[in-house]
């Protein structure tokens, strides 16, 4: 069962660069990614740029109409998402469990479309 | 009611959560489909027995049935791999011979595995329960809608995307591991709390169906200790469920007005319905495993083993409610606290505890916040504050007999 992981934060929250809480994370985050790669449930993982870099295009009457910023402005923002193949939801949510974020920010588990599944 | 009747309700009564749960497990844990052949072979039995007689086993009858309904459903909706695969299953399973005895091995497991299931917290609160109430429970989906306060259509719209969520977002039928079974039970217990506080507090709709929550959050109660003989938290809500049961009929007065506990008619109260539930909060205590479920128990056990008000153990009770603020902190605990020391210290101390809590908004519209503290405030001899007091509780309620009841509570506290 194919699921993606969407991972946010509300901006101004969890560790600050530069500290050594922030330090402590990024090896927590190296941690998991390591073992969830090493299990073989994962498919894909990126990280985005932050939503200031973000451009929003919307085609209306044939007219392209270009935006700045994400397609809807959210209290968190999204920073990344992961694609893992697991049995069940239950095994999902240990795997969201472990994503540093989770305490400060969200993770949402999300199951691929049915046509995607058989994929 | 004639034989088939008869014997279409005991079915009812005693296969159907059965029949669900051994269902879902040949099905792979699609508890939707369960359910819709588990209805198609009742309905069957419905359209067969009256003419052509009950059968030597109807378990295995309605099993025999139900499983090839879910063949005639899979069939038509086989597209998807997934279907193929629960469709060869059930094929290698069904023989069109005579029907088997209903297999019982695993139908323990299969029915601990679809409680958990219909609880799980990944599907919302009110889902949970209606889904417990119709799967579990075997309620009709009018009974589920009208017990819930309901139309039909929208109960049928929530069951409907409760049990597509299971099988989209693929929620294990299975009973958690270990380390998460102690949350999880927990979060079952919650459910199986809410359904009886849901017929408990009548605080609108058919009165009948709420007794008839009360009696079903009791069965379930009693399954999930069925299961788990051994966990005390199941084994304290089944007392606290039993221990509040009990005081039922003395709830309600000759014009179904709500009597508080202080003016019951104790000699109204269900002395076995007591009996059974003060031995199963000793057995849950004697496991040594406290729990908030357990320490309202005792506290209800000490309520049914008072003869009269007066003669009630409030500083053990204050005790349990100083505990459970430990265990379980809520502005509605430390209410109940308050009270109870109040009773037991003098009303000044009540009050001391009652400002202690940080009044939001949600707890200013809370009804027995201004009741108890009306309540403490007149036996402070505070009668300006006690009459506002009451006024504002008298304000938050909708309930016209609770609301005479708070009528004349108010006088009698402003007179003396």
């Amino acid at each position: 069962m194919k699921y993606m992981l969407l991972l946010r934060f509300e901006n101004n929250t969890g560790p600050a660069e530069g500290t050594p809480e922030f330090d402590a994370e990024m090896a927590q985050w190296g941690e998991v990614m390591g073992e969830l790669g090493k299990s073989g449930a994962m498919i894909a993982a990126h990280g985005l740029d932050t939503e200031a870099t973000a451009t929003t295009l919307r085609v209306r009457n044939d007219e392209a109409l270009v935006s700045d910023g994400p397609f809807a402005e959210t209290k968190e923002s999204f920073f990344s998402y992961i694609i893992i193949d697991v049995p069940d939801l239950d095994t999902a949510l240990e795997w969201a469990k472990k994503m540093p974020n989770v305490t400060y920010g969200s993770v949402e588990i999300r199951p691929l479309s049915a046509h995607e599944q058989d994929a | 009611m004639t034989e088939a009747d008869e014997a279409i309700e005991r079915a009812y009564r005693e296969e159907w959560t059965a029949l669900l749960a051994t269902l879902a497990g040949q099905l792979g844990g699609d508890v939707g489909l369960a359910e819709e052949a588990a209805a198609d072979a009742f309905a069957a039995a419905v359209a067969e027995w009256p003419t052509r007689g009950v059968p030597s086993r109807p378990g295995a009858w309605l099993t025999t049935v139900a499983r090839r309904r879910a063949i005639d459903r899979l069939r038509r909706e086989a597209t998807r791999s997934a279907a193929l695969d629960r469709l060869e299953t059930l094929m290698r399973d069904d023989d069109t011979t005579e029907p088997e005895p209903l297999d019982r091995s695993g139908v323990h497991d299969d029915r601990l595995r679809l409680l958990f299931t219909c609880c799980h917290p990944a599907l919302a609160l009110e889902a949970r329960v209606a889904l417990t109430l119709r799967v579990v429970g075997g309620l009709e989906v009018a009974e589920v809608s009208r017990a819930l306060l309901t139309t039909e259509t929208t109960m049928y719209q929530r069951l409907v995307r409760a049990k597509k969520k299971i099988k989209t977002a693929k929620i294990p039928y299975r009973v958690p591991d270990a380390d998460e079974l102690p949350a999880r039970l927990h979060g079952v217990l919650h459910v199986i709390h809410l359904v009886y506080t849901e017929g408990h507090v009548a605080s609108s709709g058919d009165d009948l169906v709420r007794v008839d929550l009360c009696r079903e959050a009791i069965r379930l109660c009693r399954l999930v200790v069925e299961l788990m003989p051994d966990d005390a938290e199941a084994l304290g809500l089944l007392a606290l469920l039993l221990l509040t049961d009990a005081r039922r009929p003395a709830r309600t007065d000759a014009n179904g007005l709500p009597v508080s506990l202080e003016d019951q008619d104790r000699g109204r109260w269900d002395q076995a319905l007591i009996a059974e539930g003060t031995k199963v909060v000793e057995r849950a205590l004697g496991s040594r495993s406290p729990g908030p479920f357990q320490v309202q128990a005792a506290v209800a056990a000490l309520h049914a083993e008072a003869p009269h008000w007066d003669a009630t153990d409030w500083p053990q009770i204050a005790a349990l409610y100083g505990e459970l603020s430990r265990m379980a902190p809520s502005p509605v605990v430390t209410i109940n606290h308050a009270a109870a020391l109040a009773m037991a210290d003098g009303p000044q101390v009540g009050l001391a505890v009652l400002h202690t809590i940080d009044v939001d908004d949600r707890l200013d519209r809370y009804q027995p916040f201004h009741a108890t503290r009306a309540e403490l405030l007149a036996r402070a001899g505070d009668t300006e504050g006690a009459a506002a007091a009451y006024d504002r509780a008298i304000e938050l309620t909708d309930n016209a007999a609770e609301r005479a009841a708070l009528e004349a509570r108010s006088r009698r506290a402003l007179r003396s």
